[in-house]
């Protein structure tokens, strides 16, 4: 199964409820999946800034003085915020590959979640309601936002192995499903330079997305390019800096409901999902076409 | 009428009441509130009573239904009437993927659209959607009919045993087995009574008929790979 949720602001009288709308999409698809929970959220960035999650088991001794020792290693202030098992590290937009390549020398203590101008990721292992709450997600304020619940079919249940994946600066992927060619293009996706971390299937479709958009396609090029290059079951829920995008495989077996009102668009693998949403009984609610890409700008 | 608020109650407790209901009750209306998408509403029913559900439902919604007329005043999740054996279930809005899947006797009508897989390995069932339906619709249709007042999606009757089809708009493409035929007076009369049965005001003229021309039945080495 698997449970997705997303959700894109348009007015921003809402971002301060991004987080609190979310978690409660969130935890209401907790019965679709058991193993991990995660939720990228995109809020506001300084320009010129860019910020990394990463994710240690051991918070207290494993982010000790790392601050001082990334920001010495690549010349450049950094600022460090710890949330529970992950920590948001701040520095100029022209370091981030230098301290990306810095922070890569000490995995597996320290993992990359995701990196980007305005980001976030929180992935665990986990019910969405302890992921909710030990990152405090209610309180977090933002344009934009993505949230799963896996139910594990491919590799293994660990935090790298949890959703949303990021393979690209602010792009993040969630999906429903299973790639039967993941194995094949993995290969080819790493012929072609693009790092992939894990055995997963789905972190495939997210550096495949990546690797399109770093050959000049828009996003909805690179999801319509997906329907011929990926093979399998899939319900996707992207997001980028600026955008939000759907697409579901021919078949189209697995869920999903869309809801759009003047202030918002909405994603959930059911219904249930969107039921507390703001003025949900006026919203346009349909369910995405099979093979039919849809997306959102800013 | 009873009213019943399933966010206070629960699934179980509400399918309980409403399965406890037979033949000789008195209790014929009841009302769900707050169904919020919620899996399984009205599944099991047993009894001639009318359940109106305030809301939209989730998965399986009137499951296993006999007798009973069940009303979604919103839409319905992924297989809604599936395996009905008996009465009506009305939906409001728009429908999910396999409604009606598997169903043996009675009627759904579908005001909005239906999605994917509509009818499914249908075994008898009635089914009147007022809008389109999606891809691989009456898959294995072995009895009943399947009437839709807007266009079909690809693959309709993919390998169809006897349901017959009716559609009034266009179909995107016919699966394997399935064709048209020829609308006779005693299909305009079956089409005439469903779409009355179903609300619904198309002329019976307007629709082509699809169904099987039998040549999946019985082994055909030209079938073989």
């Amino acid at each position: 199964m698997c449970g997705i949720v997303g959700l894109f602001l348009k007015d921003k009288s809402l971002e301060a409820d991004l987080g609190r709308m979310l978690s409660e999409m969130l935890v209401t698809m907790t019965d679709r999946g058991p193993d991990s929970a995660g939720i990228a959220v995109y809020n506001a960035h300084h320009a010129g800034q860019a910020k990394i999650t990463i994710q240690a088991n051991h918070p207290q001794t494993d982010f000790d003085g790392l601050e001082n020792k990334l920001g010495a290693a690549i010349g450049a202030s950094v600022k460090m915020d710890v949330r529970d098992t992950h920590a948001i590290l701040a520095m100029p937009k022209a370091s981030l590959d230098a301290a990306m390549a810095e922070l890569r020398q000490l995995d597996p203590v320290i993992r990359i979640m995701g990196r980007g101008e305005s980001i976030e990721i929180y992935k665990e292992v986990g019910l969405p309601e302890s992921v909710v709450s030990r990152f405090n997600i209610v309180k977090m304020t933002g344009t934009h936002g993505i949230g799963h619940t896996r139910m594990a079919t491919e590799s293994a249940v660990t935090t790298m192995g949890a959703h949303p994946f990021n393979t690209g600066s602010d792009q993040c992927l969630v999906h429903n499903g299973s790639l039967s060619n993941h194995n094949s293009l993995r290969r080819k996706l790493r012929r072609e330079n693009i790092r992939i971390e894990t055995e997963n299937d789905t972190e495939v479709a997210a550096a495949y997305l990546t690797w399109k958009l770093q050959n000049g396609s828009s996003l909805g090029e690179a999801l319509e390019s997906s329907l011929n290059d990926l093979d399998g079951f899939f319900t996707f829920v992207v997001g980028t800096k600026d955008g939000f995008g759907v697409v579901r495989d021919p078949i189209a077996c697995k869920p999903a409901v869309m809801a759009e009102t003047e202030s918002y668009v909405a994603f959930g693998s059911e219904y249930r999902a969107l039921v507390n949403l703001p003025n949900i009984g006026q919203a346009r609610v349909w369910e995405p076409e099979p093979a039919t890409v849809y997306f959102w700008n800013h | 009428m009873e009213k019943l608020d399933l966010q206070a109650l629960g699934l179980r407790a509400l399918n309980e009441k409403l399965q406890k209901q037979t033949d000789e009750t008195n209790q014929r209306d009841w009302e769900i509130i707050n169904p919020r998408g919620s899996h399984a509403i009205a599944v099991g029913v047993d009894a001639p009573i009318n359940v109106t559900v305030r809301g939209s439902t989730g998965y399986y919604c009137g499951g296993m239904n006999k007798q009973a007329q069940i009303n979604v005043d919103g839409s319905a999740g992924p297989g809604v009437a599936e395996n009905m054996m008996s009465g009506i279930i009305i939906i409001k809005g728009d429908a999910s993927q396999y409604a009606g899947a598997t169903g043996h006797g009675g009627t759904l009508v579908i005001k909005g659209n239906a999605a994917s897989r509509c009818g499914i390995s249908m075994k008898g069932i009635d089914i009147v959607v007022h809008g389109n339906i999606g891809h691989m619709s009456a898959f294995m249709a072995q009895s009943g009919n399947l009437v839709v007042c807007g266009d079909a999606g690809d693959a309709l009757g993919d390998s169809i045993y006897e349901a017959r089809l009716f559609v009034r708009g266009s179909v995107k493409s016919l699966g394997a087995d399935c064709i048209e035929k020829e609308m006779c007076s005693e299909h305009l009369e079956i089409l005439r009574d469903l779409l009355e049965k179903g609300e619904c005001d198309a002329k019976p003229e307007e629709f082509k008929r699809y169904g099987s021309a039998r040549q999946l039945y019985n082994f055909k080495i030209d079938n073989a790979y």
